[in-house]
């Protein structure tokens, strides 16, 4: 915090002004979700820009969960994004590693192949992927869209890890090394715990890359049972019938969680992805 | 763990992949899957790209040179394509920055509920993106989305179709892809203005610098060296940003006049099957955000700090 001075109470005034203005607008379009998904049906289409609608019901979240499948896409939507988290951390927190302490030989290669691997449009993975599960018969299969994420999460995954590696201090592993810990036990049992709050990052993150994707899983998946979350949700809004209650409630229940998780976390962005991923 | 020159000397090349071979082991398995998982589409891509694939011709292809290419560069769409991307990115970009340098600055300072403020801003990062995309879509809907009944409520205006005329449906997907993106620019300077050390200020002040002098002097150049990278990233993710322009513009509505590149690509590979014609405008896309990173990080020297 710079300056610890204290302003003058007119200018804390203005900031203050001017920091309610950016909160509002930061959060009235999840305000407008929560007040959507309370409003009972006939007043889905009211003129009002009431925040708790008049006669405020449920009804929008018991038919999500009575006659929509919406735990079924729960259910896989977690499917994919776990396995998408489990495969980004475990490979991200070795890779990086490699990079952070290691000069050798590929080193520099390996580390432009993954910034560039930043600038493929989705289009150009996805096309090709697409085109082999067709000809493999894996479509409509989790696996494609897994390995669709991954293609996506991994570089980003293994450049946050590497940033984070590079802020403990090398001595901390001399020391363990002095008291004759090995390499590979030093990195578990020393470092890796240390990297505990990167790991977390990078997990949110995979975790969120998989779970509010909608693009890439619409080319892949076309089996409704299979949908996943955001496939579900679109589904409310087609082009002639948006049922804008259900869709509501279905996104309230789908934010809510990551909302809370990156909120919590929140503390750990500003040195996590700061220094992680762009001082690096 | 010394700096290596490979050039010609093989038996050293050799020590040192010895001796780095637990660096491998690590790496390794990442590699692989990214190998199977990005290389192999890539080149496949590639291959696409140059053949006159699509879906009459998804077995019976047959490479066609570079005639793709040449399709690509002589439609006259291309270049208004090109053009709105580009402005799409800048004026993203821009309102990412600036919008998130103040908020950045406004929030440095002790102010009573700091955190709960910070917070409260970065709520639109935490929102999955569809959601923010679809939401938005809804609150900008004609005549009973929540921007028209704010709109007619404070200023007594006629509803406005945002949505099905080209240059209001783009600017639509506009705000609120700049609503998601401050967030991000907003935590990097925050984390950038913390680590610039107070005895600077402190130095300045004897030097009877003013607040201005104190902003330009000593705050954002040294902000630069965080907000370079970030900035880079910025442009390359919003000039592939499929998602917002896709799902607040409804797939390009109203008849493909909001396209940015990439979600032009995707409609004509997913919704015309031209698959040949996508993955080269894909290569295109990607060749032009090469050249862009290269110049930018020698135009800044953002390579000392990108790794």
């Amino acid at each position: 915090m710079a300056r610890a001075r204290k302003d003058p109470w007119y200018v804390s005034a203005v900031i203050y002004l001017v920091l309610l203005i950016a909160v509002a607008l930061a959060v009235y379009p999840v305000l407008v979700v929560i007040g959507i998904s309370l409003r009972p049906g006939s007043t889905l289409h009211a003129l009002s820009l009431r925040i708790v609608p008049e006669n405020a019901t449920l009804d929008s979240y018991r038919e999500l969960f009575r006659n929509q499948p919406f735990l079924r896409w729960m259910l896989n939507s977690t499917i994919v994004s776990l396995m998408v988290t489990i495969l980004g951390v475990s490979l991200a927190s070795t890779a990086g590693y490699a990079f952070s302490r290691y000069r050798f030989p590929g080193r520099s290669a390996g580390m432009i192949a993954l910034i560039t691997t930043q600038m493929f449009p989705v289009t150009m993975l996805l096309l090709p992927l697409y085109v082999m599960l067709i000809k493999l018969k894996l479509f409509d299969s989790f696996l494609g869209l897994v390995i669709a994420y991954s293609a996506t999460a991994l570089p980003f995954c293994i450049w946050q890890m590497k940033g984070y590696y590079d802020t403990i201090p090398l001595s901390v592993e001399e020391a363990s090394w002095i008291d004759g810990a090995g390499r590979f036990r030093t990195f578990y049992q020393i470092v890796l715990p240390l990297a505990a709050p990167a790991l977390v990052i990078t997990a949110l993150f995979s975790f969120m890359a998989a779970w509010s994707e909608y693009l890439v899983a619409a080319v892949i998946l076309h089996d409704r049972a299979l949908y996943t979350l955001p496939l579900g949700l679109k589904q409310f809004q087609s082009n002639f019938d948006t049922q804008w209650g259900l869709y509501a409630a279905g996104s309230v229940i789908v934010m809510i969680p990551v909302v809370i998780v990156f909120l919590v976390l929140s503390r750990w962005l500003v040195s996590g992805l700061t220094l992680g991923s762009v001082k690096g | 763990m010394g700096k290596l020159k490979v050039e010609g000397d093989l038996p050293l090349l050799w020590q040192q992949i010895r001796k780095n071979r637990l660096a491998y082991l690590y790496a390794g398995p990442a590699f692989l899957v990214i190998a199977a998982v990005v290389v192999y589409p890539f080149l496949y891509n590639v291959v696409i790209s140059l053949s006159n694939m699509s879906l009459t011709h998804l077995r019976d292809w047959r490479i066609i040179g570079i005639r793709q290419y040449i399709r690509v560069f002589s439609e006259p769409i291309f270049y208004s394509v090109f053009l709105k991307t580009v402005i799409w990115t800048v004026v993203n970009v821009f309102f990412h920055v600036t919008i998130g340098i103040f908020l950045a600055l406004l929030l440095n300072r002790p102010l009573f509920g700091r955190s709960v403020i910070r917070t409260l801003l970065i709520l639109p990062w935490a929102i999955p993106q569809y959601i923010a995309a679809l939401t938005w879509r809804g609150m900008f809907h004609s005549p009973d989305g929540a921007i028209n009944l704010l709109l007619m409520r404070i200023f007594h205006v006629e509803p406005i179709e945002w949505l099905s005329d080209p240059t209001l449906a783009f600017v639509a997907a506009v705000i609120v892809n700049v609503w998601l993106g401050v967030p991000f620019m907003m935590i990097v300077a925050l984390g950038g203005l913390q680590s610039i050390p107070e005895e600077f200020y402190e130095a300045a002040e004897v030097d009877g610098a003013n607040r201005i002098q104190r902003l330009r002097r000593i705050t954002l150049p040294l902000l630069r060296p965080v907000m370079v990278p970030a900035i880079s990233l910025g442009v390359i993710w919003t000039f592939n940003n499929l998602n917002v322009i896709w799902l607040v513009s409804n797939g390009g509505q109203p008849a493909d006049s909001t396209h940015i590149l990439v979600s032009y690509v995707y409609r004509a590979a997913f919704n015309y099957y031209r698959y040949g014609y996508a993955a080269a405008l894909s290569m295109v896309i990607f060749f032009i955000l090469m050249l862009f990173s290269v110049n930018f990080i020698r135009g800044t020297r953002g390579t000392e700090a990108a790794y």
